[in-house]
C-alpha cells in the first residue's frame, strides 16, 4: 500500500474563493507555496511525485493546517506506458 | 417549409418590433421536435456562441448522460460584455427563434424546465421576452415549463456558474471548478447552459437540417454568425456575416473606418488584432493562427488617431472593478493592473518601472482566480503590449501622444460604479 501510493504524483490546490490570504499555507508547506505581493499563495503547478516525502507531508499539513480549509491534495496515479 | 437560402438567416423577416409567433411560424414554419435532433445537431458542426466556442453537440451529450429526471435547460442572454449587442439585437427581433432552439435542446437533454436569462438592466428585452412567453402560454400546456429570469448586469454575472448560483441561490457569483469538465447543477438538477445565438441557431438546425446549416460558412466553421460592430463606426451595428468573411469586408458592411489601427476581438477579455491582419477570414479555424478567438462576436474598431495605451486603462480599469472580489489574486490584482496601466497612460515619472511590474504582475495572476475574468483581463494586457508597442514606447519615454490628450474614446465601458453600489444578487 505504502509502495503503490509512492508511485503517483500529487499537486496541491487551493479553492481561491475560500482562501483569506493569511498565507499560513507557505509557512506550512514552504517547498511548494510562495506568495505574492497580497499574501495569496501561488502553488508549484506541476505535478510533485509521492515519492518526495518531505514534499507530501509539507502538503498534508497544509491542507490540515489552512484555516479556511482552502487546501485539498489532488492526487494522480502514474499511467504505466508498457 | 421556407429555409432562408442566403442571409440573413437568424435574422431573417425581422423588422422593426419582434415577430410574433404566427408571424415568426409563417417565415420559418413550425418548429417540430424529432427524434434525429442530436445526430442533425452532431453533423452541423455548431460552436457555442457565447465566448468559448464549445462544440454545441459535445455540451449536450454530456448532459444527456447524466442521471436525474429534473433538468434544467438554460438560455443565457446576459451579455456581460458592454461592446456587445448581439444577443440584444437577437431577441429583439425574433424571441421565438431563440425559445424554438431552447425546446429543442431541452427535449435532448431531456430537460422539463427552461430558465431564460437577461439582464434586469435591459427593460426592452425583458418586455419582448415577456410578451413571447405569454403567446407561447396560450398555445399549449404541453412540453417544458418556461420561466424568465432576470439576474443584475454584471460582467461575471454572465459567466455559466454565476449564472447558475444565481439562479440557485440569488447571487451572481462564479464557483470553483477544480475539475473540468465540470457539470453544472441547480439543486440537484443537471444543467445545460448555452447562450441565446446558440439556442436560435439550434432552432434553425432543428427544422432545416444540418446539410442546410453547412450550406454557409466553411468545413470547420460552419453557419452565419451575429458581430457587434463598435469604436470607430458611423453607429453601432450589430451585422449577421458568414463565418470566413475576413474582417476588412466585415468593416465595410458595418461602415466601419476602413482604415484602422487595431480592432478588438473577442469582447473585453479577448485579444487586440493589428490592422495588418485585416484579411483574415473571421473565424476561430483562421484566428487561431494568431492567437485570437472569434469570442462573443465582438469587434471594436480602433482609428490611427486614437491611443491603444488609453483604451486599454479604460477598458482594464473598468474590468478591475467588475471583478466579483471572491479570489485575492483578482480582487487585488486586477486594480494594480490597471494602477500599472494609469501610470503608463498618463506617462508620469515611473512609468517605465511601472511596464516592467505590468509584465511581471501579469504573470504572477495568470490561471489563479476561481473563474476565467482574471485571464481575460491579461490576455487583453498583453496583447495591447504586443500590437500598441509604438504607443507603450512613446508613453514610457515621458511624452503622452497626442492621441491620449483626445476627448473621443473608441472602447465604450459603462461609467464606474463605487464597491458597495454593486448589486450582485
Ligand atoms: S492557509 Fe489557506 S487561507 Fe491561508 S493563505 Fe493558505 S490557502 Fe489561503
Ligand atoms: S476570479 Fe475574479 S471574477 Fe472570478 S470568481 Fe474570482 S474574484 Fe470573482
Amino acid at each position: 500500500m505504502g509502495m503503490r501510493r509512492r508511485s503517483g504524483t500529487f499537486v496541491l490546490q487551493v479553492n481561491p474563493i475560500l482562501c483569506d490570504g493569511f498565507g499560513h499555507c507557505a509557512e506550512l508547506a514552504p517547498e511548494l507555496v510562495k506568495t505574492d505581493e497580497w499574501g495569496y499563495p501561488i502553488i508549484v503547478n506541476e505535478p510533485v511525485p509521492l515519492a518526495n516525502v518531505a514534499a507530501y507531508e509539507s502538503a498534508r499539513y497544509a491542507e490540515r493546517g489552512c484555516p479556511r480549509q482552502a487546501l485539498h491534495i489532488q492526487r494522480f496515479s502514474e499511467k504505466k506506458p508498457h | 417549409m421556407i429555409a432562408p437560402s442566403s442571409l440573413p438567416r437568424l435574422l431573417h423577416a425581422a423588422s422593426e418590433r419582434p415577430l410574433t409567433l404566427s408571424q415568426h411560424e409563417s417565415a420559418f414554419g413550425s418548429a417540430t421536435i424529432t427524434t434525429s435532433l442530436l445526430e442533425e445537431l452532431e453533423a452541423s458542426g455548431l460552436t457555442g456562441r457565447g465566448g468559448a466556442g464549445f462544440p454545441t453537440a459535445q455540451k449536450v451529450r454530456l448532459i444527456r448522460e447524466q442521471r436525474g429526471h429534473s433538468k434544467f435547460m438554460v438560455v443565457n442572454a446576459m451579455e456581460g460584455e458592454p461592446a456587445a449587442h448581439k444577443d440584444q439585437a437577437l431577441l429583439s427581433a425574433n424571441p421565438h427563434l431563440v425559445l424554438d432552439g431552447a425546446e429543442f435542446l431541452a427535449s435532448m437533454i431531456g430537460a422539463n424546465n427552461i430558465a431564460i436569462c437577461v439582464a434586469r438592466d435591459n427593460p426592452t428585452v425583458v418586455n419582448h421576452l415577456e410578451r413571447a412567453l405569454h403567446e407561447r402560454s396560450r398555445r399549449s400546456l404541453r412540453g417544458p415549463r418556461l420561466e424568465l429570469h432576470t439576474p443584475p448586469w454584471r460582467y461575471v454575472a454572465g459567466e455559466e456558474s454565476a449564472l447558475i448560483h444565481w439562479l440557485d441561490d440569488n447571487e451572481s457569483l462564479p464557483q470553483y471548478r477544480p475539475r473540468r469538465p465540470h457539470i453544472l447543477r441547480i439543486g440537484h438538477s443537471p444543467a445545460l447552459v448555452d447562450n441565446a445565438e446558440t439556442c436560435a441557431n439550434v432552432g434553425l438546425i432543428g427544422r432545416y437540417g444540418a446539410a442546410w446549416y453547412r450550406t454557409l460558412g466553411t468545413l470547420e466553421n460552419p453557419g452565419s454568425t451575429l458581430v457587434s460592430v463598435t469604436g470607430a463606426v458611423e453607429r453601432p451595428t450589430v451585422i449577421e456575416i458568414e463565418l470566413g468573411t475576413t474582417l476588412r469586408s466585415i468593416l465595410h458592411s458595418a461602415a466601419a473606418d476602413p482604415d484602422p489601427s487595431a480592432v478588438l476581438l473577442g469582447g473585453y477579455g479577448g485579444t487586440w488584432l493589428h490592422a495588418r491582419h485585416l484579411d483574415t477570414p473571421y473565424n476561430n479555424a483562421a484566428l487561431k493562427n494568431l492567437g485570437v478567438s472569434t469570442g462573443a462576436g465582438v469587434i471594436v474598431v480602433i482609428p490611427k488617431s486614437a491611443c491603444g495605451v488609453l483604451e486599454t486603462q479604460r477598458v482594464v480599469r473598468w474590468m478591475a472593478n467588475e471583478s466579483a472580489r471572491q479570489c485575492g489574486p483578482c480582487a487585488f490584482g486586477l486594480p494594480s493592473l490597471a494602477e500599472d496601466l494609469t501610470h503608463i497612460a498618463h506617462a508620469s515619472r515611473d512609468a517605465e518601472l511601472a511596464y516592467h511590474r505590468l509584465i511581471e504582475r501579469c504573470g504572477v495572476i495568470e490561471g489563479r482566480g476561481a473563474c476565467r475574468h482574471p485571464d481575460g483581463v491579461i490576455r487583453f494586457i498583453r496583447s495591447a503590449l504586443e500590437v500598441f508597442d509604438v504607443d507603450f514606447d512613446t508613453h514610457m519615454h515621458g511624452a503622452a501622444c497626442a492621441g491620449s490628450r483626445a476627448t473621443r474614446h473608441y472602447a465604450n465601458v459603462p461609467s464606474l460604479e463605487r464597491e458597495d453600489e454593486l448589486i450582485w444578487e
